[in-house]
């Protein structure tokens, strides 16, 4: 594995023996690799508890009434199985794992600019982590608002929001640090010849999340502070009985949380973008219009918040002209579509596990985006908001975008990550079921969305049972290809073959350096000649 | 921070720009004696804007950066500025 010329010895990161022994070589890591492993495996855990709190309201709604669970419970279970998923899956996810182990190596660096804080962020988000269990165990009952904590209801409830929204507001400093990690480390440890241009476009994709982490998250920390102030002091920002206004916390929630989303689907975008040429082995077609593309989502992304709030009592004015902004943001997602269309053009395609996984992103990511569209324009979105349909549009956007992403990014990079290879076949049944049972489950919340059913409720009319059922059951065979994909893993990480240094005959750093790389990455610091995306 | 040539020059030129915030906070002081109406917040706004500004450059260096950081901290402020113009779409025609 190693190129014998080299003239340090080669040792793997993941047997590199520091300061600390055992589980402490961890704990206390900063090497970027390790801290990004760790990211991996509590975010892991996280989905799967997610998921299975899914499983759960999906069993409930097999059948009209109370089946397993009574309504409060279940306002309970998707509150937690929101803030799960979105505060600690989807939103470190793609950049805190992938990000902090490849971005270094990318950009031909030895770690991030600050490896200490890196530290530090994975430990805070670990303590937020356990603060938003916390709030399920606390003696006022779980929350029941929903992950978008809407006020007034939320100044008003007598569940542990508190406890649910601190936990929110630390998790955000993980967010926060890690962007000004990656913005310092980008601008200042490029090695020698790899100009703003010459930058893979995973990086720039993370640059562009990086500046949203940045300036949106402290919105959302002092709009969770101002909650909490509410609760306690009865001060009268959003509750329209002390004289406040609870639209201000709708506008302060989505000027994050719109910004959010593209936290969670841009480094996706990135990780497809580094995919498509490798499997094409072709050169990334419109090299410029992604990377500024990734800026521009992320500019304009911060202005379309209203988009949420069309019913919400909203001006008239502010209604058509946030309207008009979420059509804008969608031209450049849509730009990177194209692009990645014509880059498969005449390519000579490999379809392995990587690139199935990538492909079924871009299928997904269509419906998704073009519901988002459907929702953006405002007389239809009046017709659909607060339905299922709601919940169909974004699980595609983030399930299979952001999700489907990270499969993606785990199939393409495990060899680099463990030196090994994990089997093919098993990988590819696996990707099928996920496919058919993503589909099945998510596919006709669409049309009963459309119809009327309304999201968050325990219960609805028989009408719509045969489409519940067969949503129902998608998740069940959703799950199982899950178990498959992580159990095809776990054995290729403990008895898969020994994978070569580039098995997948990539151009970028990450495949110039021997699998699993060294501590410092690089025998000697690369110099960069030629761009990213070189093939014969 | 190009070249530190002298630094008694520098700190003459912090030891100004001191001065002129303390006469700014003076200024946004005294300005509320006058019955401007409205005015009155756009002009404090204004003034606090100018020592925002000052700050950045030259407390915090920003004036001795490169071009490019320059830019990114500009295009906070303007995004800033749009985000709260926005806001207002809805809260003036409510
Ligand atoms: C690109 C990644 C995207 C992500 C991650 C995403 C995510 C989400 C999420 C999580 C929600 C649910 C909010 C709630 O709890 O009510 C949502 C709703 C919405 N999305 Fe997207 N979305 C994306 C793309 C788009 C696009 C491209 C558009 C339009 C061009 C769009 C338009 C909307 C609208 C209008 C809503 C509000 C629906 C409503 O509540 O009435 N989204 N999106
Ligand atoms: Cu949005």
């Amino acid at each position: 594995m190693s190129n014998g010329t080299s003239k340090i010895e080669y040792v793997s990161y993941l047997e590199h023996q520091g300061k600390y022994e055992g589980i402490f070589s961890w704990i206390f890591a900063t090497d970027h690799k390790r801290i990004g492993l760790l990211y991996m495996y509590a975010i892991i855990t996280f989905f799967f508890i997610g998921a299975i709190l899914g499983l759960l309201m999906k069993i409930e709604l097999i059948a009209p009434g109370e089946t397993i669970m009574k309504p409060q419970v279940y306002n309970g279970v998707f509150t937690l199985h929101g803030i799960l998923m979105i505060f600690m899956v989807v939103i470190p996810g793609l950049s805190a794992v992938f990000g902090n182990f490849f971005l270094p190596i990318l950009i031909g660096a030895k770690d991030v600019s600050f490896p200490k804080l890196n530290r530090f962020s994975w430990w805070i988000f670990i303590a937020g982590s356990i603060m938003a269990v916390a709030s399920q165990l606390m003696k006022d009952g779980p929350p029941d608002t929903g992950w978008t904590f809407y006020a007034p209801y939320s100044t008003s409830t007598g569940t542990n929001v508190i406890m649910a929204t601190a936990a929110a507001f630390v998790l955000g400093f993980s967010s926060i640090l890690t962007g000004l990690n990656f913005i310092v480390t980008i601008h200042q440890m490029r090695a020698p010849g790899m100009k703003f241009f010459n930058m893979p476009l995973f990086p720039w994709a993370l640059y562009a999340t990086a500046w949203i982490q940045l300036l949106a998250t402290p919105i959302i920390g002092i709009t969770l502070l101002m909650l909490i102030g509410e609760r306690l002091f009865a001060i009268g920002f959003f509750d329209p009985t002390l004289g406040g206004d609870p639209l201000l916390f709708q506008h302060l929630f989505w000027i994050y949380s719109h910004p959010a989303v593209y936290v969670m689907i841009l480094p996706a975008m990135g990780v497809i973008t580094e995919i498509i040429p490798t499997f094409c082995q072709k050169q990334i077609y419109g090299y410029k219009a992604i990377a500024i593309s990734s800026l521009a989502i992320a500019g304009v992304g911060f202005l379309v918040w209203g988009h949420h709030m069309y019913t919400s009592g909203m001006s008239e004015n502010a209604r058509w002209f946030f309207s008009l902004l979420t059509f804008i943001v969608a031209v450049p997602s849509a730009i990177k579509v194209f692009n990645w269309i014509s880059t498969m053009y005449k390519g000579s395609i490999d379809v392995k596990p990587p690139f199935l996984y990538a492909l079924s992103f871009i299928f997904l990511f269509i419906i998704g985006g073009t519901t988002g569209l459907l929702l953006g324009s405002v007389a239809t979105n009046v017709q659909v908001h607060d339905t299922s349909f709601v919940v169909a549009h974004f699980h595609y956007i983030v399930f299979g975008g952001m999700g489907f992403a990270f499969f993606a990014a785990i199939h393409y990079w495990f060899p680099k990550m463990y030196g090994k290879m994990y089997d093919y076949k098993r990988a590819n049944i696996a990707w099928g079921i996920i496919f058919l049972g993503f589909n099945l489950l998510y596919f006709p919340q669409f049309i009963i969305g459309i119809e009327g059913m309304p999201r968050r409720y325990f219960d609805y009319p028989i009408q719509f049972q045969t489409s519940q059922i067969i949503s129902s059951i998608g998740g069940f065979i959703l799950v199982s290809g899950l178990i498959l994909m992580v159990f095809n893993l776990i054995q290729g990480a403990r008895k898969g073959k020994l994978a070569p240094a580039n098995p997948w005959n990539g151009s970028t750093l990450e495949w110039q350096i021997p699998s699993p790389p060294s501590l410092e990455n690089f025998d000697e610091e690369p110099v960069i000649k030629k761009n990213p995306y070189y093939y014969k | 921070m190009a070249n530190n040539s002298s630094h008694t020059t520098e700190y003459v030129v912090l030891a100004r720009v001191l001065l002129l915030l303390m006469f700014l906070t003076i200024l946004t002081i005294s300005i509320t004696s006058y019955h401007l109406g409205a005015f009155t917040v756009a002009i404090t706004l204004l003034i606090a804007g100018t020592k925002g500004y000052l700050v950045l450059s030259y407390f915090m260096h920003l004036k001795y950066e490169s071009l490019l950081l320059r830019i990114l901290v500009g295009m906070v402020f303007v995004l800033f500025a749009l985000i709260i113009v926005i806001t207002f779409i809805d809260y003036a025609y409510r």
